[in-house]
């Protein structure tokens, strides 16, 4: 990729059609994250934007090819911090899928509960920034109150905040803490009343409307050509959701709505968000609902850790536990292409195995990068206030982006 | 002589209690917001954060100030002092009270009372835009230059309309001096209703107020107008480039400014010292039941529920100092012998009453209201504002005309 180049010649000339560049970026408290946007500026008109990313390219792709398939897991948090449990189960289901491994309804379903939690969670913290970058500043507070819930819920399941790895190739990490369901039952009830207060705030406040509405549009076919997924696609009138379009994780058995708004611009980038957080609430009362019991782990000797007690009483288990930790367990040849339905959007895991205990290649195809696509078409003769409304109404996140 | 000693004690106490109204401004701003927004605010500078505001000043005044080598230097040190001179010297002929006497000297209540005080303190804020605009053009740096460039734009927008509501109660008032604007709000209509201007017959001027109001956000670069420093979108607007005394400085200006406009707000529309209903029917006995609630308040949660560590301590003693203050306006209610005391007292009370209001309005609205865009702002300004206030100017002078004599 080019690297962008500042060049203060070309805004040289004084005279009434002067012209600024103003580099946004990668320091900018409304950038979330490193991302540098080069704005050509006539006045507070925006002439053309050009994003620069990669400030916080990590070579987590690179990384995976030198780990084993479940070293791997830990790595898929860092991609996207606020969407960790997608990100795990993508690429848990991409290995289980080249395994061929049939995961028991009670992992999926937890697994469906917790990545739409985390849906909620994600979303949570981007109302928040979004509404903060446009200057309201309250209810950034009231999302972090509830987002701060759902961190104690993850911390429960996992015994980790943030970087969670709960599920793993073959299942979960650890059954359910005793009382963990009961806690995501007193959240989960609550939720939608949290969600009438951000509404009450912002839904008929004028100023709140008159900065998103008809702020930010793109053309449906452009979105599709640049990448585009997710909440933006749907604000659009798209309605395009991996969750119904090719189910995943038992996800046919949820009863869901996928918000759709046709007005694509920030506001109903906004509305199919907030109608997302309602959604993502039921699903998880179902899932709740409908929690079968059984075991959360495939019944897969190879893969699968085997229980500590068995280890002490059974030789297979204790060589199958020696394997699995020293070397792995292999994935047969071949290569995957696994789909979900991130916050952000479409993220997938394309991974190509050789038939050892690690990946050969592993690339992301991560909801924020197609998203990023857009912000040129989408700025240029905006305002810069509009710029920053807009790219909040994209919700990326640069790790996502970079990778 | 007598006159020059008055007025250097005046000057003195008056810049004394302003500079701490601004600090502790700051600090009821802060908590305040904190409240609005699920947090606890300061808390760990002395009792309840109240040693904050020195704290800050503290780390302002030993802070490096760092000077940017690309900046325009003797502009870039104005730019904060002329903000802050301007927003200090208004609120000298700001009335805070009617004449009293002390001891035998008799005394106005502010330090000057200038025939054309109202015409004064316009034309200092307007000249008060130099400083942010300046601050933004010295500063040599984009978003500075931007933030200057909007506030600018948006002070002179909003000077309009702002003079347009200020004008139409002057047209009740006929005269452009505080005291004598606030003279002719004395008095009750039916006994009870106060002649203040957003009452005032013939044309009472609720309009005007709001549209001063919502003016005066604009003109001291409060949330919804913050676009100068939009902290989201210019990263600090005119003051990126500042640090320390100088930062200092404009933010003093900013609170200073804030107090003013409110200020003038309760002089003009809200009868300043005067209170809402009369005397007779006890309007006396307000400021001793307030003090006392929150006193009994505090030493209640402070006895009964401590939720800090020092709470069991700091709260009772407020809640006594509170009941002390209210004691002291109970006696000024009903002893005689207590006469020159309430002439003091009451009408401060009333004045710093009124402003405080006006003051939590400010706060109120920056936890609650997101920003306007530029463009958005403008168009309010000039095809909502200003035609509404002209509007209002007419009818005002047509009621006038008409009704007066």
């Amino acid at each position: 990729m080019a690297t962008l180049e500042m060049n203060p010649a070309a805004a040289g000339d004084t005279g009434s059609t002067r012209r600024m560049t103003l580099n946004m970026g990668p320091q900018h408290p409304s950038t979330h994250g490193v991302l540098r946007v080069v704005l050509e500026l006539d006045g507070e008109t925006i002439l053309k934007a050009t994003p620069d990313i990669g400030f916080l390219h990590t070579g987590i792709e690179k990384q995976c090819e030198v780990r084993t398939y479940q070293q791997v897991v830990p790595l898929t948090d860092r991609v996207d911090y606020l969407a960790n449990l997608s990100n795990n189960l993508c690429y848990c289901l991409a290995v289980e899928k080249l395994l061929g491994l049939e995961i028991p309804p009670r992992a999926q379903w937890v697994r469906v509960m917790l990545t739409e939690i985390t849906r909620i969670n994600s979303h949570l913290v981007w109302l928040g920034t979004h509404a903060l970058d446009i200057g309201a500043m309250t209810v950034f507070f009231y999302c972090f109150r509830e987002r701060e819930k759902i961190l104690r819920l993850f911390e429960m399941f996992s015994g980790q905040r943030l970087m969670t790895s709960y599920f793993r190739v073959g299942g979960l990490a650890l059954d359910a803490p005793r009382g963990g369901f009961q806690a995501v039952r007193r959240f989960i009830d609550e939720f939608p009343s949290n969600v009438d207060e951000y509404e009450n705030l912002l839904n008929a406040n004028p100023i709140w409307q008159m900065r998103t509405q008809g702020v930010g549009p793109m053309p449906v076919d452009d979105m599709i050509d640049w990448g585009i997924t997710g909440p933006m696609l749907r604000a659009a009138g798209f309605p395009w959701d991996i969750r119904k379009t090719e189910p995943y994780s038992s996800y046919e058995k949820f009863q869901f709505e996928v918000p759709v708004e046709t007005g694509n611009d920030v506001w109903s980038r906004y509305r199919v968000r907030m109608r997302e957080l309602r959604e993502s609430a039921k699903i998880v009362v179902q899932a709740l609902d409908g929690l079968p019991e059984g075991p959360i782990t495939a019944d897969a000797p190879k893969v699968v850790l085997p229980d500590r007690e068995k280890m002490k009483t059974q030789m297979e288990a204790l060589i199958y536990h020696f394997k699995i930790v020293t070397e792995g367990f292999s994935v047969p040849a071949g290569e995957i292409y696994q789909a979900v339905e991130a916050p952000r959007g479409e993220l997938a895991y394309y991974v190509v195995s050789n038939g050892t205990g690690k990946p050969h290649r592993l690339h992301m195809r991560t909801p924020s990068f197609g998203n990023l696509q857009g912000l040129g078409p989408l700025l240029d003769g905006r305002l810069i206030a509009d710029s920053i409304a807009a790219m909040g109404s994209m919700d990326f996140v640069l790790g996502d982006c970079d990778r | 002589m007598d006159f020059i000693v008055l007025s250097l004690i005046k000057a003195g106490l008056i810049a004394f209690v302003l500079l701490t109204t601004l600090a502790y401004l700051q600090w009821v701003e802060r908590k305040v917001l904190a409240h609005i927004q699920l947090r606890p605010g300061p808390r760990r500078v002395g009792p309840h954060g109240l040693l904050q505001p020195l704290a800050d000043v503290i780390k302002l005044l030993t802070k490096e100030g760092y000077v940017p080598s690309h900046v325009n230097k003797p502009f870039y040190f104005l730019a904060p002092f002329l903000g802050v001179v301007l927003a200090l010297l208004a609120i000298s002929v700001i009335p805070f009270g009617p004449e009293i006497e002390i001891a035998g000297v008799k005394t106005q209540m502010g330090m000057t009372d200038l025939s054309v005080g109202l015409l004064f303190i316009l034309g200092l804020t307007s000249v008060g835009v130099y400083g942010v605009a300046l601050g933004g053009w010295a500063s040599n740096n984009k978003y500075a230059l931007l933030g200057g460039l909007r506030s600018s734009a948006q002070m002179i927008s909003y000077e309009l309309p702002m003079a347009l509501a200020l004008a139409s109660p002057l047209l009740l008032a006929n005269t452009l001096s505080f005291r004598e604007i606030v003279g002719t709000q004395e008095g009750f209509y039916f006994g009870f209703l106060p002649r203040w201007a957003i009452f005032q017959m013939p044309f009472p001027q609720v309009v005007a107020f709001i549209l001063y109001v919502i003016t005066a956000f604009a003109e001291t670069n409060r949330v919804p107008f913050d676009l100068p420093e939009a902290e989201n979108e210019l990263v600090a607007g005119f003051h990126t480039e500042y640090s320390s005394l100088k930062f200092a400085a404009f933010f003093m200006a900013e609170y200073a400014n804030m107090i003013t406009v409110t200020s003038i707000a309760t002089l003009l529309f809200l009868g300043g010292w005067h209170p809402p209903f009369p005397r007779e029917l006890g309007s006396d006995f307000i400021p001793p039941l307030l003090f006392a609630a929150g006193g009994a308040v505090m030493l209640f949660h402070g006895v009964t529920q401590p939720r800090g560590k020092w709470d069991n301590i700091t709260l009772p003693v407020f809640g006594l100092i509170f009941l002390g203050i209210a004691a002291l306006f109970a006696g000024c209610a009903v002893l005689p012998m207590l006469e020159p005391v309430r002439q003091i007292l009451l009408p401060v009370f009333w004045f710093a009453g009124k402003t405080g209001i006006l003051l939590f309005l400010f706060i109120w609205v920056r936890g609650t209201l997101p920003r306007f865009r530029y463009d958005q702002l403008m168009r309010f300004a000039w095809t909502f504002l200003f035609p509404v206030a002209v509007v209002n100017l007419l009818a005002t002078s047509f009621f006038v005309a008409v009704f007066s004599n």
